[in-house]
């Protein structure tokens, strides 16, 4: 028998297209010096557009326009919306006030960390969710027994995060009446021709900032829209690499970089418990259940926690990326998971799992040892490391109410 | 309005009672009377107007009677029987033999306790029949250590569970090296290969694959098929393994008796009396709320029913994690075997069977193939064209199932799939057809002397029962939801994610059939807590 090849191709059209491009890539595209790309969650994205160092200080001296649009984001609607989130996740969801965000992160049932993320209450009864990876049968079935519909809609909604100090002002410029008035954390709808874009004061950097959603359709006149406002206060386009050195400024972590989620570790030691990744703030045991409480409770109770996340800083300047942490230069205590020189607080700093009691009861005497490959030969370094509290930075102008016009 | 929303309309100081157990059946009743000889102040709260659950009789036309889906009693523990004073009552006399019916009229009869002596075969073929016998025997022997306790706790094994797996490995070392070795490469095997491996006589083979898959949804040449007959062989009944009785006065004496050594112990029992909701706080049960609005408050809540209509019907799903929810929604439950019961106008004559072994188990199962024949629509939701059963003769036992001169038969028929296809309101009629076209065959005139029928298939079960499947183990019988994994792993061994509330059903270890270890072994549990 003959294979027919046309009508298999038909059915195959996806793997013409490998990575999906999101909805501002024409734009994106157009203004990228270095064709510097990478993978997020199958979508092309920018590591870099024109020097990953300007990129950086656009969102620390000016305004920085990074694409999220391949945040998966889904949508959960319902009467039970609100009793199904507070199942689902560790935090207090019936706190979350109408128009407002929080971070939170969930656990599978044995109190392991499936992913964080952001979670907008945009009206009584509908939320939106946004994280990482993609969640959609857990999310289903974690639906049973709730009056509630979850629809993922990564594709349909293009974000934007526009950061840096004269974020404000570039929004005012764009003719978004009343964005002074929204406070960190709080959420609000704008019209877009003819349609609406959800723009929140929140983003990953510890900056001023704000985060914009629009269906994906409206997305390249959102974006020329900000532009052209932005002109004037020295808005740039910028990749991954300027957003991760905010980010780790701020003290942000990322999951599947700073700790593996439970449903994609391969390894059953490397699941985390919220408290172990320094998210036991986020977890309300006097909230009704949820997922991983017992868990959890049974751990802090029998004080079965292993790890602990924390934030370093690293006598020197060269960043400790990868680095294995020692307790007295000699017993291995832990891993750093993200590092860099921090150009605003001057500082060498670093993200880093360690494993109990280094971190919690040994807190003095630890180590990075640094391998610095230098023109094919490496320099073993021992540097100190000092645990200090996160965020590395903190800047007024965040949480400033109403913002300053820079 | 939310289980906690319920929770907060009563005082929690208030227990009504130290436990309550959902539903009557015999493992609930079981569990209370311990736990209420232990002191405790039991409630049961059962849907129906009668306790018993599968065992509850009903009135199929007038005058003539079902006594339920059990229509034998093959593995009644004996602790169980004594808890309940029914030692003695059930198996006196010889253990009822089991007829291997034969189309030609020449059967093979199993005496004993499954076949200690067979009539109707030739002397090699007994000789063969006693070794494989004697071999499941003991192997069933080394499994029935581990179903007389709670299955170990992976991770938590403790010095009770090391005594038993120490226990089995040593009754296979002192047996020799070869027992072992035969332990290990049959456990798993299919029953087809296992009965051609010693027997020739197809009327044997027929009868062995129909026991090993009796509930269970694999045909005997189905991968593990032969866990089956090792389930039956480690029942015992009056101090023998594999016998089978029909108690004094028939099957329906059975129920009362559950429900009288429970009300003997100071049980509270309440019939018609509904359980909608199981209320629990932050990973704690707490109380129930009644089909009234009534609330009870306990401690201790006992759910004796299916393990999937305890958490995913009763239970708020707040309070349970999704992975467990989602565990419990995966229990392959999907009853296979429809149950007939026909009232006739005189007693029924099978061809070639003595008087006397009518009151036995009859079984048409013509060979290996029939059965395998018989399993292989099940698989894409049909019925067996040419089914397999067993069929007992109640009336004989017990004249008061129907009106003087007239008899009743009880036949459990497979396959029959919950889900078929066509739907049962179309199959049904079609089905019962075929099965009484084949009992025509053994037993000519019958079709005559039918005054009236009931077939009840899986969804009818399910109706009647409030089974959830129409799957009479409460769950697939097979190596994935065994010990550990009964009915799923964070819920074995009794206790359940919310604490307080344990399961006592058979779909928890060890399993399905009126055996009460379930029930037995979940109070003993409760009373090792508390």
């Amino acid at each position: 028998m003959m294979l027919e090849i046309t009508p298999r191709r038909a059915l195959q059209s996806h793997i013409a297209t490998p990575r999906f491009e999101t909805p501002f890539h024409p734009r994106i595209a157009a203004l990228s010096e270095t064709n510097d790309w990478y993978t997020w969650a199958g979508y092309k994205a920018p590591h870099s557009i024109f020097d990953e160092e300007l990129e950086y200080f656009a969102i620390r001296s000016t305004a920085a326009l990074f694409d999220i649009s391949p945040m998966v984001k889904y949508r959960i609607a319902g009467p039970d919306a609100e009793r199904y989130l507070n199942r689902l996740t560790v935090r207090n969801v019936a706190k979350l006030g109408i128009g407002r965000v929080h971070y939170t992160a969930w656990c599978d049932d044995h109190g392991h960390v499936l992913d964080d993320g952001t979670l907008f209450r945009l009206s009584a009864d509908t939320f939106r969710l946004c994280c990482q990876e993609r969640h959609l049968p857990w999310l289903l079935d974690s639906a049973i027994g709730f009056d509630v519909a979850v629809e993922e809609e990564t594709m349909r909604i293009a974000g934007l995060a526009l950061q840096g100090p004269t974020s404000f002002a570039v929004l005012s410029k764009a003719g978004f009446d009343g964005i002074e008035r929204l406070k960190p954390f709080q959420l609000a709808d704008f019209p877009h021709e003819g349609g609406t874009v959800t723009i929140s004061r929140t983003g990953f950097t510890g900056d001023l900032g704000y985060e914009l959603f629009v269906p994906a359709e409206a997305a390249l006149s959102l974006w020329d829209r900000l532009w052209a406002a932005g002109q004037l206060h020295g808005i740039r386009a910028i990749g991954y690499a300027a957003l991760n050195r905010a980010r780790i400024e701020a003290g942000f972590i990322v999951a599947n970089a700073d700790f593996m989620t439970a449903e994609t570790a391969l390894r059953a030691d490397r699941a985390r418990m919220p408290d172990e990744i320094g998210l036991d703030w986020l977890v309300d045991a006097e909230k009704v259940n949820f997922n991983g409480r017992k868990a959890i409770l049974e751990a802090r109770r029998n004080q079965t926690l292993k790890h602990v996340l924390v934030g370093l800083e690293i006598e020197g300047n060269i960043p400790a990326d990868g680095a294995i942490i020692y307790h007295r230069k000699k017993h291995e205590a832990g891993l750093v998971s993200a590092a860099i020189w921090s150009p605003l607080a001057k500082r060498n700093i670093a993200i880093a799992s360690l494993t109990r009691p280094y971190g919690t009861q040994l807190t003095e005497d630890l180590w990075v040892e640094i391998y610095a490959l230098r023109e094919l030969q490496y320099q073993k370094m021992m540097k100190r490391a000092r645990i200090v509290p996160r965020p590395f930075i903190k800047l007024d102008r965040r949480a400033t109410s109403p913002p300053g016009l820079f | 309005m939310t289980s906690s929303d319920l929770a907060r309309t009563k005082n929690f100081d208030a227990a009504d009672f130290d436990v309550i157990v959902i539903g009557g059946g015999h493992n609930g009743l079981t569990a209370a009377t311990l736990l209420a000889q232990n002191g405790r102040r039991v409630v049961v709260l059962e849907a129906a107007d009668g306790t018993g659950g599968m065992m509850r009789g009903f009135e199929f036309h007038p005058g003539y009677r079902s006594a339920g889906l059990a229509h034998i009693i093959n593995r009644l523990d004996p602790e169980v029987a004594k808890l309940l004073k029914l030692e003695g009552k059930i198996t006196s006399g010889a253990p009822l033999p089991t007829v291997a019916l034969s189309p030609d009229g020449k059967h093979a009869v199993l005496r004993g306790a499954y076949g200690e002596t067979i009539d109707g075969v030739s002397p090699a073929e007994a000789k063969a029949f006693a070794a494989m016998r004697k071999k499941l025997m003991f192997q069933a022997g080394i499994l029935k250590r581990f179903l007389k306790r709670r299955p170990p706790e992976i991770g938590k094994v403790g010095l009770n569970d090391l005594g038993a797996f120490a226990g089995a490995g040593l009754s296979l070392i002192t047996k020799g090296r070869e027992e072992g070795r035969d332990f290990l490469r049959m456990l798993l095997m299919n029953v087809a290969d296992v009965a051609d491996e010693y027997l020739s006589d197809d009327r044997l083979k027929g009868l062995v694959a129909f026991d090993a898959t009796l509930g269970i949804h694999l045909g005997p040449r189905s991968p593990t098929s032969l866990l089956g007959l090792y389930y039956r062989l480690t029942g015992e009944t009056g101090g023998k393994t594999g016998a089978q009785y029909i108690p004094q006065g028939g099957m329906k004496t059975l129920a009362p008796a559950f429900e009288k050594a429970a009300a003997a112990a100071g049980v509270s029992v309440r019939t018609g009396t509904a359980v909608t909701r199981i209320l629990a706080d932050r990973g704690t049960a707490t109380g129930v709320i009644l089909g009234n609005g009534e609330q009870l408050n306990a401690p201790i809540i006992v759910s004796a029913i299916h393990p999937q209509a305890t958490f995913l019907t009763l239970c708020d799903t707040v309070e349970l994690g999704t992975g467990f929810v989602r565990a419990v929604g995966n229990i392959r439950s999907k009853g296979n075997v429809a149950k007939l019961d026909l009232a006739l106008d005189k007693p029924p004559t099978f061809t070639g069977v003595s008087a006397d072994d009518h009151r036995g188990r009859l079984v048409i199962a013509r060979s290996i193939a029939h059965v395998e024949n018989a399993f292989n629509p099940a698989k894409y939701g049909e019925f067996s064209p040419d089914p397999v059963m067993e069929i007992t003769l109640p009336s004989l036992a017990d004249p008061a199932l129907a009106p003087s001169g007239g008899a009743t038969l009880s036949a459990l028929v497979e396959f029959a799939p919950y889900d078929l296809k066509s739907g049962w309101e179309n199959g049904k009629a079609a089905f019962e057809k075929i099965i009484l076209d084949t009992l025509e065959r053994y037993a000519p005139g019958i079709n005559k002397s039918i005054v009236a029928s009931s077939l009840m298939t899986p969804a009818d079960m399910e109706a009647h029962y409030h089974l959830p499947g129409g799957h009479w183990h409460h769950g697939e019988l097979q190596a994935d939801q065994l010990l550990v994994n009964r009915p799923v792993n964070a819920a074995a061994g009794y206790t359940t994610p919310l604490s307080g509330l344990y399961l006592a059903s058979a779909g928890s270890h060890p399993g399905g059939g009126i055996s009460g270890l379930p029930g037995l072994l979940a109070a003993r549990h409760i009373l090792s807590e508390r």
